[in-house]
Formats: C-alpha cells, structure tokens, sequence
C-alpha cells in the first residue's frame, strides 16, 4: 500500500483550545474540536511526513497504542477530516502548489 | 450545550480571548446618519503594528477575528492584514459596507477563505437607503458587491440596522437577502456616539415600533416563546454574567486602544504600549468588568427581566454606570413581554426633576434666573 501524506488546508480556520484544536471549514462554517491524537495527527500534517511516520514517531510513543491499529484508526480519522476539507491526502509529498490550488476550491 | 458553547465554557474557565473585533480604520465612504464614529483618522496603526497585534493575538488564543471599521477597504494594505490573518489561521468575518468591492476583491476574499462578509443594508430602496448612508448610489454598489462575493461563493450577511428611516423596510432586505442567497440579521440598537453623545439614540424604534417587530414571526421565529413572561429569578440567575465582553472577547480601536467591547468604550489600556496579553490579564478596568455578575447589579438584580434581558454593559456604562441599567435594553424587555422592567419602574416613581427644573420659578439667588 502506497503512503499517505498529508497537509493542513489552507481553507480552514484553526487554533488550539487548552491542548484541543478547534478547526472551522470556511466551506461549510462546520466546527470540529479534535482531541488529543487528532491534535497531534493535525500539527504533524505538514505535507512532508508521511502518516505511517506521523504514528510511529508520535501517536505511538505519545499515546502507547498498537502501531498497526494506530495506523488503521488514523487513516479513517484523515479520509473524514479529507472529506470535510480540512485536510489534503495525496500518496506522495504535498508541495505547496498544490495546496493553493486547494485554497481556491 | 452546543459546540460553540462548550468552547466559550472552556475559554471562559481558562479565561482566553475567544473573540476580537479590530477595527482597521475610523475612515468611511458612508456618512450613515446614525453612526457612532468620526470618521478623521487620528493616527492609525501602521501594517506593522497590525502585524505584530495579530501575531499576539494567535499566540493568546483568539479564534475568530472580526475586521471591521469605518470602512475596512479605505485601508489600501487590506488585504495585507486578511492575509496575514489566514496565515496565523483565524476565523476571519469582515464587516463592509461592500461598495469597493469588485472582480478582484471578491476573488481574493474567496482565495483567503474568509469565513463571512457582513454588509450594512438599510433597506431595498435606494432613496431610503441612500438618504442613510448619505452617499448615492450606494445600495447599488453594495448589492453589485455582494452578488459578486456570492458569485464566488463567498459567504455574505446584510446586517439591517433598524431605525425610526427604515422601519417599514425589513420585509424588504429580508427578501433581498434571500434573492441574492445571503444571510440576515437585523438589529433595532442604535450606539450612542463613542464621545458620548447620545442625540443618534432620537433615531431610534420607539416601544409601539419595537413591539411590531418582536411580534414578527418571520423574524423572531415563535412569538409566544419570544415574548413570554421571564421565568422567576432563582440564585442560578443571580450568578450570571453580563455578556462575553472582557470575558471571552474585546475590541481594538485603529490606535490600538484596547475596550471590552465596540459598544463598551471603557479605555482598557493600548497595544501600541503594553502587550496585548498583559493588558488582557491585568487591565484593572478589565478585570473590573469580569467581576460583575447580575447580583452586583444594583437595580437589574432586582428586576424580573434580569434571567432574560438583553442588557448591554456598555450601553449601561455609556449612560454613566456599567453596573446599572441599559435603557434601551429596558424597552426592549417590556416590548417583548408587556412587564415594565425595574428601571422603568423606578424612573416613574422618581420626582420629575427636569420638569422642577423648567418651572419658572423666581429664586434671588440663583444663576437661572
């Protein structure tokens, strides 16, 4: 299976709330609170970093969690935000071109 | 207890400024007569400073980012600060009176994914909306402006300020905000002028004109729950507080001068001097303001409306206490609910002084004689 990468959109609005992000679709002005490990999957998304990397370094040494469950809960958790629009999945690297193209979705 | 009011809560208890209204520029296009601004520029903030506020804000907390004015694109740096803005990932809502926007303005507010674009809207017509503004042509501009920015798929809302000019006009912007897909809110306060003269409050909806619009289901959704009688005041309610202002949100002026609120003139301190977070946590005024519950209001605790009330505590401190009444907010109280609110019951039961005063009366040695 090939990796998945993924980058912030640059269509949300996002801050963290006591250790919390908040993040609000401009698409939809939908709010989303993520938790803890949803909050570390977010700040790791920066394109670059695959999403296997982003659980193996952080969500698991962080949160003590089986790799390859950790993995499959982490790829259903980025395909829903993807499906909201808050976040960019791609199987290579995100470059930032693509995320202006994003933007003006 | 929604989303949002779950994160207000949480703001609350660790007591982080949720929400900041910037006003970019006193300047204006429009000379709205009810408006509370002089529009001189005294010596704005430069992008610099701006820059380095919205750095500090992002840092304290603030979510969602109001960019108003005057009018925000007499600023020709603008869209410098949205940009800047969207970088630090606010929630960004402008508030314009959308005249100068065109093409390429629309398109941009769309790139920057700015949540909402908030229009003034007086009314359908451009001879009433027009005599409001005092600028011609200007319901035109603002319509083309907003179908643009919709056009793009901007988010829009007319905001219908409602006075004595426009009164019979709502039905009208409420129609025109659906035709052209856009939100609406209307609002029947008019702030008095931020040196304190109140002469603009003469514009406002007397209590028949308020009692019509509460009564209005197309606006306030089910009357009889709208209007219903306040439900007894229990030491839950006497907890309460006033509003987010100095809580949860503040307001900065063009010179950086930092207040609880737009509506709530009370100088907190000044950005251009002090960081913007140590004013927020030490600001003697500021924390004057958080101390107030609805039991240290020294008439309104008294008052049936108080669980209820729109009561606005800078309307209050504009007529001289923050701790005491908001007319305005009285009368709408009692338009609601046909209950008098205890100002207005004290204020018929107090001696008519200004009538003692216009009585003739010779007195030797008095300086009105």
């Amino acid at each position: 299976m090939s990796p998945v990468y993924i980058a912030r959109s640059t269509g949300v609005a996002a801050r963290s709330l006591d250790g919390e992000m908040m993040i609000m679709s401009a698409r939809d002005s939908t709010l989303f609170t993520l938790n803890a490990v949803g909050t570390v999957i977010w700040q790791s998304a920066d394109g670059k970093t695959s999403l296997a990397e982003i659980v193996e370094q952080k969500i698991c040494p962080e949160f003590e969690v089986d790799p390859v469950d950790a993995l499959k809960d982490a790829e259903s958790f980025v395909n829903d935000l993807a499906g909201h629009g808050i976040l960019v999945l791609s199987d290579g690297p995100i470059q930032s071109a693509n995320l202006l193209r994003e933007k003006a979705r | 207890m929604s989303l949002m009011q779950e994160l207000g809560q949480r703001a609350l208890d660790r007591g982080i400024p949720l929400s900041v209204q910037l006003d970019v520029t006193y300047r204006c296009n429009e000379r709205c007569i009810h408006c509370y601004l002089d529009h001189d520029d005294h010596g704005e903030m430069t992008t610099a400073e701006i820059r380095s506020l919205l750095d500090q804000l992002a840092e304290a907390g603030v979510f969602f980012l109001t960019l108003s004015g005057g009018e925000v694109f007499m600023r020709r740096d603008f869209f410098d600060i949205v940009e800047y803005a969207r970088s630090l990932m606010f929630s960004v809502k402008i508030k314009t009176n959308a005249f100068m926007i065109r093409e390429k303005e629309a398109q941009r507010l769309r790139d920057l994914a700015v949540q909402d674009v908030q229009v003034s809207i007086y009314s359908n017509r451009p001879e009433v909306h027009d005599a409001i503004t005092l600028l011609p042509g200007s319901l035109k501009r603002s319509i083309a402006g907003i179908r643009l920015l919709r056009s793009h798929g901007v988010k829009v809302t007319l905001a219908n300020v409602l006075m004595m000019r426009n009164l019979n006009d709502y039905a009208g912007v409420k129609e025109l905000a659906e035709e052209l897909d856009a939100g609406y809110t209307i609002d029947p306060t008019i702030t008095p002028m931020m040196d304190g003269n109140r002469d603009v409050l003469r514009m406002g909806l007397g209590i028949p004109q308020l009692q019509d619009v509460f009564r209005n289901s197309d606006l306030v959704g089910d009357v009889d729950e709208f209007c219903a009688p306040p439900p007894a005041v229990n030491d839950e309610t006497l907890k309460e507080l006033p509003c987010s202002a100095g809580h949860t949100a503040c307001y900065v002026s063009p010179y950086g001068d930092l207040f609880p609120c737009v509506q709530f003139p009370l100088p907190s301190g000044n950005v251009r001097r002090q960081r913007f977070m140590d004013i927020w946590r030490h600001s003697h005024q500021l924390n004057e303001v958080r101390s107030i519950t609805a039991r240290d209001l020294p008439v309104c605790s008294g008052c049936d409306h108080v669980g209820t009330c729109t009561r606005c505590p800078g309307l209050a401190y504009m007529e001289g206490n923050m701790r005491g009444p908001s007319t305005q907010d009285c009368e709408k109280s009692f338009a609601r609910t046909g209950i008098p609110s205890a100002n207005m019951r004290r204020k018929r039961a107090a001696p008519a002084l200004h009538g003692l005063v216009q009585i003739a009366i010779p007195l030797p040695q008095s300086g009105l004689a």
